[in-house]
C-alpha cells in the first residue's frame, strides 16, 4: 500500500488569518472597549508591543441548546467508602464534585492575543489631527530624480566614464587594436636591425599596425554612455509636530514621566496615521533647543523655566522650515504650568501673535502631582494665561493630567475625530 | 536481530517511511486490521491551532467562529494551560493524519500507530461511520462548500450569508438524523446536485412566471391536522432539515448553505457517538504495535520506556475527588476495556464465563476485537462489555442527585453484585447521545394562521434548557422560519412547564 508523507509545514501560514480577521472586525467595539481598559494598566511602551485582551464571551457567543436542572445521574470512579444508600451532603465536605454535563464551558470572559500591529489599530482607530485644512496643497506631490542605469545619449555633463571606458577597452581588444608596447617594440627592433629586406618588412609591418591603430580609434562615439535618471514623484510632508516639553528643575519626576508618555502616545500616532508627519522636538528650561527624540524621551535637563523660550524657538524653526502656507502646523506643549513671573507677557504675546496665527491646533497639556490635589487650590499661571487666550476664541485645547491613567483618555479626547474642527467641550 | 527504526529522539521523512512500514507491517499481519490508504502529513504548531480552529478539517468555509476558538486557543497555548494533541486524524480516504513537527521519533511513532492504523481501521469497518459518512467524498465536498460560500459572500454579501451561517451553527445540534434513512449520503452526487440546480434556475429564470394569476388555491382549513403534518414530515427532529425544505422565506442559496452545515453536523454525528470506542481501539492498536516493535528489537529499552510514560498519561483516570477529575477519559475507559476484552477471550474468570459465553475462552482476540469495533457504539459497548472485574477496577459507584431530596445525593449502586448491572447500564446512558441532547421536534405548523412554528421539547428528568441560550438559538431559528416560533417544554405527562415564544428579527425578514 503506498504511504504518502508529505511536509505541510513549508505551507503558507496564517490560515485562519482571514477568519480571525473576520472575528475581530464582529467584535471591534467589544476589543476596542478592551484595548482602551488594558492600555491605562500598562506601560506605553508595552501597550504598543501588543498583547492579551479580554472580552466579555457575552457578545460573541455561539448559543446552543443546553439542557441543566433536573434530576441528574452520574456514574464516577473511584470509590472509596460509599456503599449503596448512603447520602452525601451537597456542595459539603467530601462530597461528590459536580460535574454535570454542558456545565463546563462557562468561561464568563474570553482573553486573546492582539498582534502589535492589531493592537495599534484599535488603539488608535478614532483618532485623527483635527483641521488638516492645508491638505490640498500639501499633497500635491513634487517629482524628485533617481538615477536608472545607463543610457546611449544625454548631455555631456551626465557622461559616465568609467562605462564608456569600460566599454571602449572591450571593444579595442575585440577588434584586436594593437597596443602601445607592441608598436614600441618593432620600432625598436628597426633601429636594431641591419639587415635592408628584413627592415624594410618591418617597416611596412609598422606602418600596417599604425593604420590600424588610426582605424580603431582609442574611444569610439559608440561606447559612450551616459547615466540616466528617472523622475520618481516624491510627496512633500504634509503637516509638522511641534512637541514642546519643559524639563525644568520644578518638574518632578512623576509629572516627566507623564510628559513622555503623552508625547510617547502622539509619536506613535503620528508615525503611524500620517506617513508624512515632520515631528520637531524642542525641549526647554529657561533656554530651548531642539533636540532628536532620543535625547527628547531620554535625555536628562534641568533648569529654570522660561516658556517664551520655547515659543520663540518654535516660531523661528518655523520661519526657517515650515512655510505656513504650504505646512499644517500642530504643536504639543506640556508643562507644570509654572513660568517665570515676568516671561507671562512675552508668553503670551507670542502666542497670540506667532504661533497661534500660523498653527491649525495647539494642545496644552498640564501635569501634575499624583493625587492633583494642588490644582484645586488655584490655577497654574500658565494654566490662566492660556485659559484666557481661548477665551478669546484662540485655537486652543488644554487638559490637565495627574494620574498614568489619565493619559489615554485625555489623548483620546484631544484627537478624537470630530464632526467640527472647534473644540467645545470645556475642560 | 532486526534493525531499528530510529536511534534517539530525532526523525527525518525516511524515518518516518521505515516507521509506518514497520507499523503497517505489524497491523496488518499480526493484528488483521483493515485500513484505508495512509496519507501522512507533518505540521507545525501554528498549523496544529488551524486545524483545531476549523474542527480538525483540512479546509474549512470562513466564518467569525472559527476565528475565535483559534485565538481562544492560540491564547491558552501561548500561555501554557493547554498542549497541543499529537496528531489530528481525518475521516477520509486517503486518510489524513497530521503529526506535530516537534514530536519525537518515539512519539511520531506511537501517533502513526494510533491514528494511521487505529483510528483508522475504526472510520473504515465501524457500521456508524459507514452509514452516516462518506469517506472518499468527505475532501471534496468541503472543497465545494467553502467554494460555495464564498461565492454567495460575493454574490449576496457577507452578512447576509454570515446571519445564515450563524443560525445554521446554532442549531448544528439539532441537524442531524439520528436514525438511518432512505439513502446513503454520497456527497459528490450533493456536490454535482448543488450546481446542476443552479445552473437550472439560471436557464429558466423569467420574470413572467412571478406575475401570471394563479387558480384559486385550495382551503388550507380543508386540510386535517393529521394531513398536514404528514405533508410537512413532521414531527421531525432534525431542524436544519425541516427548515431547509419547509421554510417559507428562505432564498435557494440559503437553503443550500443550511443544507450544507448539516451535511458537516452529520458527518460528525458518529464521532460523538463513539468517543470511547474510538480513541479505545487507536490506544489499543498503538499499545500492540508498540509492544511488538519493542519485542522485534526494532525501538530501543530507552524509546519504549519513553512511550510507555507518554501512554500511561493517555491512559490515566483521576478519581472524582482528584481536583484533575473530569468525567471519564475515553481513552482510559476504552484501552482498559479492549484489554479486558483480551484477558476475557483468552484467560476468563469464572465470573467472565458467566457474564460473557460468547467470548469468553475464544482465544481469537482480533477476531473478537475486530467484531466489536465494527459493529458497536459507545452505548451498547458499554453496555455489554464493561465487565464487574472491570467496574471494581475503577471502583465506580452511581450518584443519583434528585434536586428534591432533601437529605442529599443517594448514593445508587457501586461495584458490588447488586450494583454490577446498574452501574453498567447508567454508565451506557451517559455515553448515549439520544440522552444528552436535548430531546426537540418540530411538531407542528399553523398554516391557516399565522404560520408559527410550533416545537416541543421533551424533558427527561426535570432538565430544562438554559434560559438565554435557549432565547438566542429561537431566536435565530425564527429569523429563518421568518415568522414566530413557539417552544414548549413538556414533561412525559404532556404537563407544559415552561413556553417560549420568539418573533423573527425585522431585518431577517427582509433577507427573502
Amino acid at each position: 500500500m503506498a504511504i504518502h508523507i508529505i511536509d505541510r509545514r513549508l505551507n503558507p501560514g496564517g490560515k485562519s488569518l482571514e477568519n480571525r480577521q473576520r472575528f475581530l472586525r464582529r467584535a471591534k467595539s467589544l476589543v476596542q472597549g478592551a484595548v482602551k481598559k488594558t492600555s491605562q494598566e500598562r506601560d506605553i511602551k508595552d501597550v504598543l508591543e501588543g498583547g492579551e485582551v479580554t472580552i466579555p464571551l457575552d457578545g460573541m457567543h455561539e448559543p446552543r441548546f443546553r439542557r441543566e436542572g433536573g434530576t441528574r445521574d452520574m456514574v464516577l470512579p473511584g470509590n472509596k467508602k460509599f456503599v449503596e444508600g448512603d447520602y452525601l451532603q451537597r456542595q459539603g465536605q467530601g462530597s461528590a464534585k459536580d460535574s454535570g454535563p454542558g456545565e463546563g464551558d462557562s468561561e464568563d470572559a474570553f482573553r486573546f492575543v492582539l498582534s502589535r500591529d492589531e493592537f495599534v489599530d484599535l488603539f488608535l482607530d478614532d483618532l485623527e489631527l483635527p483641521d488638516l485644512a492645508k491638505r490640498k496643497i500639501a499633497q500635491t506631490e513634487s517629482e524628485g530624480i533617481q538615477r536608472a542605469g545607463y543610457t546611449t545619449s544625454g548631455s555631456p555633463a551626465n557622461i559616465s566614464v568609467s562605462r564608456t571606458v569600460k566599454l571602449a577597452l572591450a571593444r579595442r581588444i575585440a577588434l584586436k587594436r594593437p597596443r602601445k608596447d607592441e608598436v614600441e617594440e618593432l620600432e625598436a627592433a628597426i633601429e636594431a636591425c641591419t639587415d635592408e629586406d628584413e627592415r624594410a618588412e618591418l617597416i611596412a609591418q609598422l606602418e600596417k599596425l599604425k593604420a590600424k591603430t588610426k582605424r580603431i580609434p582609442f574611444i569610439d562615439p559608440l561606447d559612450i554612455r551616459y547615466r540616466r535618471y528617472e523622475k520618481v514623484p516624491r510627496p512633500v510632508a504634509q503637516a509638522v509636530m511641534f512637541c514642546l516639553m519643559d524639563v525644568s528643575g520644578s518638574m518632578s519626576e512623576h509629572m516627566k514621566d507623564l510628559a513622555k508618555r503623552f508625547y510617547m502616545l502622539l509619536y506613535v500616532f503620528l508615525k503611524r496615521r500620517y506617513k508624512h508627519v515632520e515631528i520637531v522636538f524642542i525641549r526647554h528650561t529657561d533656554r530651548a533647543e531642539e533636540v532628536d527624540e532620543q535625547t527628547f524621551f531620554y535625555g536628562p535637563a534641568s533648569g529654570g523655566t522660561l516658556v517664551s523660550s520655547a515659543l520663540q524657538a518654535m516660531h523661528e524653526i518655523v520661519r526657517e522650515r515650515f512655510s505656513p502656507a504650504d505646512w499644517n502646523i500642530y504643536a504639543a506643549q506640556a508643562s507644570d504650568g509654572d513660568n517665570s513671573y515676568s516671561d507671562g507677557e512675552l508668553t503670551g504675546l507670542l502666542l497670540t501673535e506667532k504661533i497661534l496665527p500660523v498653527c491649525q491646533f495647539f494642545a496644552y497639556l498640564e501635569v501634575g502631582e499624583s493625587g492633583g490635589s494642588a490644582f484645586d487650590l488655584s490655577d497654574s499661571s500658565l494654566w490662566t494665561l492660556y485659559e484666557r487666550l481661548r477665551n478669546s476664541g484662540a485655537p486652543l485645547s488644554m487638559r490637565k493630567v495627574s494620574e498614568r491613567s489619565e493619559i489615554f483618555p485625555v489623548f483620546h479626547d484631544l484627537f478624537q475625530r470630530r464632526e467640527t474642527a472647534q473644540e467645545k467641550a470645556a475642560p | 536481530m532486526t534493525e531499528r527504526l530510529f536511534e534517539g529522539a530525532d526523525w527525518d521523512f525516511h524515518t518516518l517511511q521505515r516507521i509506518t512500514d514497520a507499523c503497517e507491517e505489524v497491523a496488518l499481519k499480526d493484528l488483521g486490521l483493515d485500513v484505508y490508504p495512509n496519507q501522512i502529513e507533518v505540521i507545525t504548531a501554528e498549523q496544529m491551532l488551524d486545524a483545531y480552529s476549523s474542527v480538525g478539517m483540512p479546509l474549512f468555509y470562513k466564518h467569525w467562529s472559527f476565528g475565535k476558538h483559534f485565538a481562544y486557543h492560540e491564547a491558552s497555548y501561548r500561555k501554557g494551560l493547554m498542549g497541543l494533541a499529537y496528531e489530528i486524524v481525518i475521516n477520509s480516504s486517503p486518510c489524513i493524519s497530521y503529526l506535530m513537527e516537534e514530536n519525537t521519533a518515539t512519539m511520531q511513532t506511537l501517533v502513526i500507530a494510533h491514528a494511521a492504523f487505529g483510528h483508522n481501521h475504526f472510520f473504515k469497518n465501524n457500521y456508524l461511520f459507514k452509514q452516516w459518512t462518506d469517506a472518499e467524498g468527505i475532501l471534496d465536498y468541503l472543497d465545494f462548500a467553502k467554494n460555495y460560500v464564498m461565492q454567495c459572500e460575493e454574490r449576496y454579501g457577507r452578512i447576509e450569508v454570515e446571519r445564515t451561517l450563524d443560525a445554521a451553527h446554532a442549531l448544528m445540534s439539532h441537524g442531524i438524523d439520528r436514525y438511518p434513512g432512505k439513502k446513503k449520503l454520497d456527497l459528490r452526487a450533493e456536490e454535482k446536485r448543488a450546481g446542476r440546480r443552479r445552473q437550472h434556475e439560471e436557464e429558466v429564470f423569467n420574470d413572467l412566471w412571478r406575475t401570471v394569476p394563479t387558480g384559486k388555491s385550495k382551503s388550507r382549513s380543508a386540510l386535517s391536522i393529521e394531513r398536514r403534518r404528514k405533508l410537512l414530515g413532521l414531527p421531525q427532529e432534525n431542524l436544519i432539515y425541516f427548515l431547509e425544505k419547509s421554510a417559507p422565506r428562505l432564498a435557494p442559496w440559503q437553503r443550500e448553505l443550511l443544507r450544507i452545515v448539516r451535511h458537516i453536523a452529520q458527518y460528525f454525528y458518529p464521532q460523538s457517538q463513539t468517543k470511547v470506542m474510538n480513541e479505545g481501539t487507536a490506544t489499543y492498536v498503538h499499545y500492540r504495535i508498540m509492544t511488538q516493535l519493542h519485542q522485534q528489537g526494532r525501538i530501543t529499552d530507552g524509546n519504549f520506556l519513553e512511550f510507555l510514560g507518554s501512554h500511561t498519561n493517555v491512559v490515566f483516570q483521576p478519581e472524582f475527588d482528584d481536583p484533575r477529575f473530569s468525567g471519564f477519559n475515553p481513552y482510559a475507559l476504552g484501552f482498559a476495556m479492549m484489554q479486558d476484552i483480551e484477558r476475557i477471550v483468552t484467560s476468563p474468570s469464572d465470573e467472565d464465563r458467566e457474564w460473557f459465553p460468547d467470548i469468553a475462552g475464544k482465544n481469537d482476540v482480533m477476531g473478537v476485537l475486530r467484531d466489536v469495533w465494527a459493529n458497536y457504539r459507545d452505548e451498547s459497548f458499554i453496555g455489554q462489555f464493561l465487565s464487574p472485574k472491570l467496574m471494581r477496577h475503577f471502583r465506580m459507584f452511581h450518584l443519583h442527585d434528585d434536586p428534591e431530596e432533601r437529605a442529599g445525593i443517594r448514593v445508587d449502586a457501586i461495584h458490588d453484585e447488586r450494583g454490577f448491572r446498574r452501574v453498567r447500564r447508567e454508565l451506557a446512558r451517559q455515553h448515549d447521545v439520544g440522552f444528552i441532547d436535548a430531546n426537540i421536534e418540530v411538531v407542528d405548523v399553523d398554516l391557516s394562521g399565522d404560520r408559527r412554528l410550533i416545537l416541543h421539547h421533551r424533558v427527561i428528568k426535570g432538565s430544562q434548557l438554559n434560559e438565554t441560550d435557549a432565547k438566542r438559538v429561537l431566536q435565530h431559528l425564527a429569523d429563518l422560519w421568518t415568522y414566530d416560533v413557539a417552544l414548549i417544554e413538556v414533561d412525559a405527562n404532556d404537563k407544559v412547564l415552561r413556553e417560549y415564544v420568539v418573533s423573527p428579527r425585522p431585518i431577517a425578514a427582509a433577507v427573502a
